[in-house]
């Protein structure tokens, strides 16, 4: 199929006045939040270095921070202040989505801003700002009249730098929870959807452009005192602005929000919930690509309704623990606790997505290697791979407790590129997922367990709080408990992970919902 | 009696640091006088004018303008009523011509109809054809241009008082002989008291009613050309050799005009 008749075209551009109107919205409101603070800061501190030094060191250590990282510590930050302002204030706010995007991007657009700002504030012949003084100016009527439209060419250029920053970056709001193009790059990253990946890197270009180019207009009618220039681009950042809320405004913000994490099976199980919600008169939107610290903080806050989550990662980072227990104990202890929380664990789907280290058969075979513990035996020797976040999880830590495991190397992967560098032996083993169809389509093995070192994985779908007591809800989600077999899931993820029209979440989950609703 | 004083500096003192850039002055400008302070470079000429208008503030002695001592009028009002040409020219590289010489003017809130006349007024006094001028950008204008619009831009609130720092430097000879001479008669025209800083000892003589000597930041000597040649300051007479030698010179080299 030609790469222009792609069906996917398509489905991307259903998405575009959503994840569109969104990126807009928080780029601009944390471009204007930057601005709003860095240029007085900047015309504060014009002849003051050492305030000055102070806050362009500040901005600097800003800027190294990683826009991703920078983004994620705002989600935490908010949190807690929001628990201050509970306690104190009795409000709250949500910590989640647009607030700590906009935040982030907001600090992540000052430095340009000042540096520029302050530069070009500086780089002023001080024979001209003797002048102003000279023909009877004051302080403020310099700074009006003389100084800032002589720093203007040099303090626009911070703010088009700080933009075209600010709306790059803002694609990294996704899993925050903030909807933004970056949902087609981050959706099409996980379930190889190039088209969507392409989408989202050619709309967030254009839109860094058409944003740069406004700018540019409003710059060059301030210099030649153009109102009719100055007018357009401003007209024309307004205009993106206003075209950006009309559909908010069309939008009930009633429905239920449905909430995926980062790979391919949550974008199909969510999808499939979503369906399932429609098909029973609820209206439902999907809020994937979610950070996996950042869905359960966001359930429990009620800022969306529902996820799937798996027995084995809550007992680790939300309840601490360490000990091991049989599949259905661990999922009934857990529903206690989670019940405390106010949270509801309606039910496991039926399959497990479990960690397990992965090898391709052949070379297992020949090593000698079925289980973890003749692994042990050989990894000095060998390489292994993990996700992000695996390497810092108590499970591993439990492996290598249990089995002494020492690896010649390790390295994190983005996940759906770790079982093609295991099977091409570009690393030795890879701390896989149980429910990934990749196992089968490399001809992979997954190594036994037999000191029971990684605990069970039930695929278990949660509640918000605040829907603990929703029945319509519990009884349209019903059909899916217990029905979803791991051979099914890993067919699913398989199709999710080819790169075609077939392939895309919401296709998977109504081929998904054909084979587990008649059960 | 005297003439009624425009400026008078008493015992002025101001230091940057350690050096001294002014020291001690004592130095009367009458009204309607054209007074030029001639000195090398460095000896504070710049600094004296700076402190007339409270560019910069005194260290020590008094300043009076118009018989009120500076130090009781508010620096921004001061500045408006009194013209200053700056030494480098001093315009605004984003303000049109017209925009330049109308900013004081505007400061005082005057409307801008009467400034536009004011400005086409402006640009006839210093001779700059008004229909070409008017819109251009400084970057746009001839050195010479650029003197006449700060001369312009100085007179636009109608100050009884104009300073100038070097006004006419930098051009060529013939032009700074006819922007001196035009302004001369500007001088007398419109009543001002000026003050005119110069390093052509020449120049002042031809100009001004007065000549102030400076000389590492203490005044040498004052007075008209006739009462410095008699001075026993040797850097004063120094000073006046150069224009003499220059007229024998000429008067050697150049045939007598109107001769046969
Ligand atoms: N703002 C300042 N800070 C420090 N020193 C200064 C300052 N302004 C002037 N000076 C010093 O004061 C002295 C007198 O300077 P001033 O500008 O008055 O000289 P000038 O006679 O106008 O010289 P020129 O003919 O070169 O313009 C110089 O040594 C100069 O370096
Ligand atoms: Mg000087």
């Amino acid at each position: 199929m030609s790469l222009f008749t792609d069906p996917r075209w398509g489905e991307a551009l259903s998405h575009l006045a959503d994840y569109l109107g969104n990126h807009v919205r928080v780029s601009l409101a944390a471009l204007a939040l930057g601005l709003a603070v860095s240029l007085p800061l900047a015309i504060l501190t014009r002849n003051r270095p050492a305030p000055r030094g102070i806050l362009l060191a500040l901005a600097s250590i800003v800027q190294t921070v990683p826009g991703l990282a920078l983004l994620a510590l705002f989600y935490p930050l908010l949190l807690l202040a929001a628990s201050v302002t509970l306690a104190w204030f009795g409000v709250s706010f949500s910590a989640f989505g647009f607030l700590p995007a906009m935040l982030a991007l907001a600090l992540y657009s000052m430095l340009p801003v000042l540096r520029n700002g302050i530069t070009g504030l500086n780089g002023i012949d001080p024979a001209l700002i003797e002048a102003a003084k000279g023909v009877g100016m004051t302080a403020r009527q310099s700074l009006v009249m003389v100084e800032l439209p002589l720093a203007l060419p040099v303090m626009m250029a911070g703010i088009r730098t700080a933009a075209v920053w600010v709306i790059g970056t803002a694609t990294l709001s996704t899993p925050i929870g903030q909807t933004s193009l970056g949902n087609y790059i981050f959706a099409g990253l996980q379930t190889q959807n190039w088209v969507f990946v392409l989408f989202g890197c050619l709309a967030s270009a254009l839109l860094a452009l058409a944003v740069d180019q406004l700018l540019g207009l409003i710059e060059s009618g301030l210099r030649h005192r153009s109102r009719l220039r100055s007018g357009l681009g401003a007209a024309g950042i307004a205009a993106l602005v206003a075209a950006t809320l009309v559909p908010t405004m069309g939008r009930s913000s009633s429905g239920y929000v449905v909430g995926a994490k980062t790979f391919a099976e949550q974008y199909v199980l969510s999808a499939l919930m979503r369906d399932r919600l429609q098909a029973a008169g609820l209206s439902a939107t999907a809020r994937s690509g979610l950070g996996s610290s950042v869905i359960f903080e966001a359930l429990k806050a009620g800022d969306i309704d529902l996820c799937v989550d798996y027995s084995g990662t809550l007992w680790a980072n939300q309840l601490h623990r360490t000990d091991i227990k049989p599949r259905a104990e661990l999922v009934a202890e857990l529903k206690t606790e989670l019940a405390k929380q106010n949270i509801t664990l309606l039910g496991e789907l039926g399959f497990e997505n479990a960690y397990a280290l992965v090898m391709p058969r052949k070379r297992a075979e020949a090593l000698g290697i079925r289980t973890i513990t003749d692994l042990a035996a050989h990894a000095s020797t060998l390489s292994i791979a993990g996700d992000y976040e695996f390497f810092s999880r108590p499970e591993w830590a439990a492996l290598q407790k249990a089995y002494g495991l020492q690896f010649r190397a390790q390295r994190q992967m983005q996940p759906d590129f770790m079982y093609a560098a295991v099977a091409s032996g570009e690393v030795d083993v890879i701390a896989g997922y149980t429910s990934d169809g990749l196992i089968a389509k490399y001809d992979l093995v997954t190594l036994d367990d037999p000191k029971h070192a990684i605990p069970p994985y039930d695929a278990i779908l949660l509640l918000a709080p605040k829907r603990a007591g929703d029945e319509q809800l519990k009884t349209a989600l019903q059909p899916l408990l217990g029905k979803i077999d791991i051979a099914t899931m890993r067919e699913a993820n398989l199709r999710a992970s080819g790169n075609d029209a077939n392939s895309s979440p919401d296709a998977v989950a109504k081929w998904l919902w054909e084979k587990v609703g008649k059960r | 009696m005297p003439a009624k004083l425009a400026i008078s500096y008493h015992e002025v003192t101001k230091s940057f640091g350690s050096l001294t850039a002014v020291d001690g002055v004592s130095l009367d400008i009458a009204d309607g006088e054209f007074l030029a302070i001639v000195g090398g470079s460095g000896s504070g000429k710049t600094t004296l004018l700076r402190l007339a208008n409270r560019l910069i503030e005194a260290d020590g002695g008094t300043i009076t303008v118009e018989g009120e001592d500076v130090r009781n009028v508010d620096p921004v009002a001061l500045r408006r009523r009194i013209g200053y040409v700056f030494q480098s020219g001093g315009l605004f590289p984003h303000l049109s011509v017209a925009d330049n010489i109308g900013i004081t003017p505007k400061l005082l809130g005057e409307p801008a109809a009467a400034i536009a006349g004011r400005v086409d007024e402006l640009l006839e006094l210093v001779q700059l054809d008004r229909a070409s001028h008017r819109d251009r950008l400084p970057e746009a204008l001839s050195g010479g241009q650029r003197q006449r619009v700060g001369v312009a831009r100085a007179l636009a609130a109608k100050p009884r008082i104009v300073l100038m720092d070097e006004p006419f430097g930098a051009l060529d000879p013939l032009t700074r002989d006819a922007l001196g001479e035009d302004f001369r008669d500007l001088h007398r025209k419109l009543g001002l008291t000026s003050v005119m800083i110069t390093h052509d000892m020449t120049e002042a003589i031809l100009l001004a009613d007065r000549i102030a000597v400076m000389r590492g930041g203490r005044l040498l000597a004052q007075g008209t050309a006739a009462e410095l040649s008699s001075s026993s300051d040797d850097y004063v007479l120094e000073l006046l050799r150069t224009p003499r030698r220059q007229v024998e010179r000429l008067n050697t080299l150049l045939p007598k005009s109107g001769a046969a």
